[in-house]
């Protein structure tokens, strides 16, 4: 392997990653918001790449005003999932709401099946070139879910720590109690979570979309991105995004290194950290002063 | 005494087929401090959720300014003005001392009002003007109760609801927290239903009393009263009473059973 193939692999293995992280923000602001943790989140991301696929091309919208209103679309899917659905599971046994997400999740997949029918479609999007560098050839969509997943942080870190209303999805997910005497609207902000973290997952989907193609079979993605999640420490943002990248970098040498495992590292990674420390690498947790 | 701000009428609470609280009646003067004593698992902190909307009654009533606003949601029951401090000092661990007081005030638009109240806060607990920026979560113990009587108190309450407030404190720190109370209560208007363990404090501050046992109120009184009380005073105060030859009765029968 030679220098340029190394920094090829990694490049693309920080882009994959980069994926992964926009799914498992997902998967921790609705972990850290109900306790919940939705199995159906990487089909939220499948239904993101088939609605924006549906503006674009389907009824010929164009890329850019495709992708706002299939983001905006899952965000208000996102809402109506909570406020409909997941509010009246809160407060029941784990294994019950698990079921209920897995159940979810494999009605969403059927449901695009149906709609939008069991083959591959390709999403074409205005960054299908590629980049040369340094001896580095590089895919222009493999450069912007990077771009986007720096923006989309830096955007949600503003909102959660800077705006009044981020402050008070904190607060909810912190401590709900206190947050119901302090007369937060609680159950709006946690269906207002489910929306933000569709809308990430939708923007997953579409960046995704020109490495993995659009198919029911793209909610896999999610699988491996609550893997990255596991590694960082469940609930950890910080952890969620350097577990997300660690995985994606690792997968692409690891492939390399022993191709009949392929596909598979990411949970053999996960297996790896949950034995050595089970509390993932960047744990957040809080022990109540008593 | 005029209409209370406050009153249950034989509020009855559940936990699954278990009785918490069974028929509880109490009246909460407007501007008074009233407090409910009682041993653990009296049903004390079920008699506060129930009143605040964090859970829901089976039977009763809860009349708030003369409506009745029992079973709705807990922060709708807040918007109506009751400050809820619950036990164990809940604070929001991972945000600062700042942005929890900010919190408190919640749906309030009145900016001056907001800013005169937060700094009432940071003048009855200037510990929480020095830690403003730190997270919440790494205060001490006695620092959490006072921030979360501040959050509350930043939603300008008609009615304070303090479970507790003494919890795991040193007795200085715990004089400290009443005085505040007692201040609140008179320099601010505010009303105040106090639960309390700590008997003592708790009927040197309060103007009238309860007590409650395995979920009924068996006494009422004004706190002069009770702390006059012979019951009170075994049971809650801790003073023996010895008989004439100096030698207590191993067990005294309560004279409300």
């Amino acid at each position: 392997m030679e220098m340029s193939d190394v920094a090829q692999l990694s490049l693309i293995g920080v882009s994959q990653g980069c994926g992964y992280a926009l799914v498992a923000l997902g998967f921790v602001f609705i972990y850290r918001a109900t306790e919940i943790v939705n199995f159906a989140h990487g089909e939220l991301m499948m239904l993101g790449a088939f609605t924006v696929l549906t503006f674009a091309e389907l009824l010929g919208l164009g890329f850019w005003l495709g992708a706002a209103l299939g983001i905006l679309s899952l965000g208000v899917f996102g809402y109506l999932l909570d406020a409909v659905v997941m509010r009246r599971v809160i407060g029941e046994s784990q294994a019950s709401v698990f079921i209920l997400t897995v159940a979810l999740g494999l009605m969403l997949k059927a449901l695009a099946g149906m709609i939008w029918g069991y083959g591959a479609r390709s999403l074409p999007s205005p960054f299908q070139t590629d980049v040369h560098f340094g001896g580095i050839v590089i895919g222009l969509d493999r450069i912007a879910v990077i771009l986007a997943t720096v923006l989309i942080c830096g955007l949600l870190w503003l909102f959660f720590s800077r705006t009044r209303l981020g402050l008070a999805i904190q607060a909810a997910s912190q401590n709900q109690l206190a947050a119901y005497y302090s007369r937060i609207p609680v159950k709006r902000l946690v269906s207002l979570v489910w929306a933000i973290a569709a809308m990430v997952a939708a923007v997953a989907g579409l960046m995704m979309a020109p490495v993995t193609q659009v198919d029911t079979e793209m909610s896999l993605f999610g699988i491996k991105a609550f893997a990255g999640a596991v590694v960082g420490g469940f609930g950890s943002i910080p952890g969620a995004l350097m577990g997300c990248l660690i995985i994606g970098v690792a997968e692409p040498f690891l492939d390399y290194a022993f191709p009949p495992l392929k596909g598979v590292y990411a949970y053999i990674l996960m297996l790896a950290v949950l034995f050595v420390r089970p509390e993932g690498l960047i744990p957040q947790t809080y022990q109540k002063k008593v | 005494m005029s209409d209370p701000l406050l009153e249950t009428r034989n509020l009855e609470t559940f936990y699954g087929p278990i009785m918490a609280i069974a028929g509880v009646s109490l009246k909460v003067a407007e501007g008074s401090i009233v407090t409910v004593l009682g041993a653990n698992g009296a049903g004390k902190t079920t008699l506060l959720k129930t009143i605040s909307g964090a859970i829901d009654c089976r039977k009763g009533q809860v009349l708030f300014g003369g409506e009745p606003i029992q079973n709705r949601d807990p922060d709708e029951v807040a918007r109506r003005g009751i400050g809820h401090v619950p036990e164990g000092r809940e604070v929001f661990p991972f945000l600062s001392v700042g942005e929890n007081l900010t919190l408190g005030a919640w749906g309030r638009s009145d900016r001056a009002g907001i800013a005169r109240d937060l700094e009432t806060v940071y003048g009855y607990f200037p510990d929480l003007r020095t830690k403003h920026r730190d997270m919440a979560g790494f205060l001490s113990g006695g620092q959490q109760q006072m921030l979360a009587i501040g959050r509350a108190f930043m939603g300008n309450p008609k009615l304070m609801i303090l479970d507790e407030p003494s919890l795991g404190l040193s007795p200085l720190l715990t004089r400290t927290i009443f005085a505040i109370i007692r201040r609140i209560n008179r320099e601010q208007g505010v009303t105040v239903l106090l639960v309390e363990q700590n008997a003592r404090a708790a009927l040197e501050v309060a103007d009238h009393g309860y007590v409650m046992e395995v979920g009924r109120v068996v006494m009422e009184a004004p706190c002069a009263v009770l702390m006059e009380s012979e019951d009170v005073k075994e049971f809650y105060l801790g003073k023996a009473e010895t008989g004439v030859r100096g030698d207590r009765r191993w067990k005294k029968r309560k004279t409300w059973r």
